[in-house]
């Protein structure tokens, strides 16, 4: 018996450590990721400094020049973008589903909300190429500008748009529906209008937390890959109007890493485009996780 | 008339509102008829059940079972070794760990942030690796990035499931003189509705991935047969197929895609609605 109850013990202490070193594994993961990236990104940095790469417009592997504005500038412009459209509709849908909505209503939007989240990446790409940007080419950029291919910041943005709205429903939608009810009730009751009740109490008890679901949602878009890479044009410029082609950080990298080992210094400068896209993810994911978990522990 | 102006934005406000509902259903409906219009017009049953032929790219010929074959094996793969991984951990922040633990709170924000991670920088890391320990794209380094992709996934999900199950029913278990590890057992059994459609839902999402398989799993017209072989993957052959000048070879794309969201979303309908039917019956 005392044998038996001595093997139960040794059996939970050792999956105990088994299960902790897994967990402890997974710091070093990250830990191992930036390492690895930044080791691979050295050449580059040992003789360029990093404001010069990232301020620098010339992009000529094969001369040893590395400027990295173009892509970055890509990056922002989309990511912006993808943002400006995606917020409102957001915001919007997110208040009717929890202020207003009828069941029915609910029953028909959740269902799309998750089809949208679960469609892959290059199923973006496809709907993009076939139908924002041929819609651009024709129909929006003729009244703009004299020539647009329709592969341009706007397609690769609204593309994002369309990609990040689950993502920032979902957030808003927990958010707004942790207010509680009696903070509706006392301002409904004061005579407020529902719109004046959401501006004034639910959105304003809810804003750190939309500012951390907006943060996150541009970390998503920032390193969205192939939908973007499918419809954004692929050129090395910055871009001075949406009809004008970009290049974004994910594209740059998806794009030339076939080829990237036979040039020298162009394999440190994709992995320093890797390394770039890390950090800023990883410090926008951190920030905003740490504010929503701040929110959710309130409640 | 400040009485006015409130029914005024009041009735503003629900226009822009049911706009925006509009919108996002209207999103959703253009995606779906476009990959299925296109898709049904030019699938045939030699795509999904032929390989490439010789010229594929060119005059279209063949199809792309390789790919479909391709992105299963990666999948499974990865599933397995991701639930391997993803459950201990899931079982060692719930179960092992105290409800306030500073080492859970960690824990957890480093998988909220490998979740956030772009699969991008996974396959450029994964690419690191590989040519560190000198491997060839095959159809193990495939596996070994998706099983990184999809560990945060799971963890992420299964903890949310795991959290729910009440503390009290643990407590019980102990006064029964049950170890941590026998208690496990008894939580687990519980929470198996909800891990099955956690699982379900990051399989739906590892299987479209692209970015990270690009750089690892490499391209070939045929199905591996051993781990060190080049594979195709479903998404990665649509972007390649599509990026193609010729009208045919981009009818083969239209036909994958519409391949892969009907595998996404039968898993992923699938995932919601056990998960449906298990809220309905939790105690």
């Amino acid at each position: 018996m005392i044998h038996r109850n001595r093997r139960r013990v040794r059996r939970d202490k050792t999956s105990a450590i088994v299960m902790m070193v897994m967990v402890i594994a997974s710091f070093a993961f990250v830990a191992a990721m930036a390492v690895g990236l930044y080791l691979k990104a050295q050449p580059l940095l040992s003789d360029h400094s990093i404001w010069q790469l990232l301020t620098a417009r010339e992009w000529k592997p094969s001369q040893n020049e590395f400027g990295f504005l173009p892509f970055v500038m890509s990056t922002l412009l989309v990511t912006a973008i993808a943002l400006l459209l995606a917020l409102p509709l957001s915001f919007f849908t997110a208040v009717y589903l929890t202020e207003y909505a009828r069941t029915w209503v609910k029953k028909l939007v959740y269902p799309a909300l998750d089809i949208l989240a679960s469609l892959p990446s290059v199923i973006y790409g496809v709907w993009g190429t076939l139908l924002i940007v041929p819609l651009i080419s024709k129909h929006i950029a003729p009244h703009f500008v004299e020539f647009s291919s329709g592969y341009t910041l706007l397609a690769s943005g609204l593309v994002l748009c369309v990609m990040v709205l689950p993502l920032m429903v979902s957030l808003f939608v927990e958010l707004f529906s942790a207010v509680p009810n009696q903070l509706r009730e006392a301002s409904t009751a004061m005579g407020a209008t529902p719109w004046q009740t959401t501006r004034r109490v639910v959105v304003r008890s809810s804003i750190p937390g939309m500012i951390a679901a907006v943060v996150l949602a541009v970390s998503k878009a920032m390193g969205e890959t192939i939908a973007v890479l499918m419809v954004c044009g692929n050129m090395p410029q910055i871009p001075h109007s949406v009809f004008d082609a970009c290049y974004p950080l994910p594209a740059l990298l998806a794009n030339n890493y076939g080829e990237m080992l036979s040039v020298p210094r162009y394999e440190a400068a994709l992995m320093f485009s890797a390394l770039i896209l890390f950090v800023v993810v990883l410090l926008f994911n951190l920030i905003s996780r740490i504010i929503l978990n701040r929110v959710k522990a309130k409640d | 008339m400040k009485l006015k102006s409130k029914y005024v934005s009041e009735v503003l406000v629900r226009a822009l509102m049911i706009l925006s509902i509009v919108a996002v259903v209207a999103f959703v409906i253009s995606i779906l008829y476009i990959i299925f219009h296109k898709g049904i017009q030019s699938i045939t049953w030699a795509m999904i059940t032929q390989l490439p032929q010789g010229g594929f790219f060119i005059s279209g010929e063949g199809g792309f079972l390789n790919a479909i074959v391709g992105s299963l094996y990666i999948v499974l793969a990865a599933t397995v070794l991701g639930l391997l991984i993803s459950v201990p951990i899931v079982v060692y922040l719930n179960i092992y760990l105290k409800k306030d633990s500073r080492l859970g709170y960690f824990c957890r924000l480093t998988f909220d942030v490998l979740y956030g991670i772009p699969s991008i920088v996974y396959g450029a890391f994964a690419f690191i690796i590989m040519i560190a320990v000198g491997m060839k794209p095959s159809l193990l380094a495939g596996i070994v990035v998706t099983t990184m992709l999809i560990i945060p996934i799971m963890v992420r999900s299964m903890d949310e499931v795991a959290r729910e199950f009440p503390r009290r029913l643990l407590d019980v278990t102990y006064s029964m003189g049950a170890t941590r590890w026998e208690a496990m057992r008894v939580v687990l059994r519980q929470i198996m509705p909800g891990l099955t459609t956690a699982t379900l839902l990051s399989v739906g999402r590892a299987i479209g991935d692209t970015a990270a398989v690009m750089f690892t799993a490499g391209f070939s017209d045929f199905i591996p047969k051993t781990l060190g072989q080049q594979t195709a993957t479903l998404p990665l052959s649509i972007f390649n197929l599509l990026t193609m000048p010729s009208a045919k070879v981009q009818e083969k794309a239209y036909a994958a895609a519409l391949v892969l969201t009907i595998i996404v979303l039968i898993i992923s309908l699938t995932g919601r609605y056990l998960s449906g039917r298990v809220s309905k019956n939790k105690i």
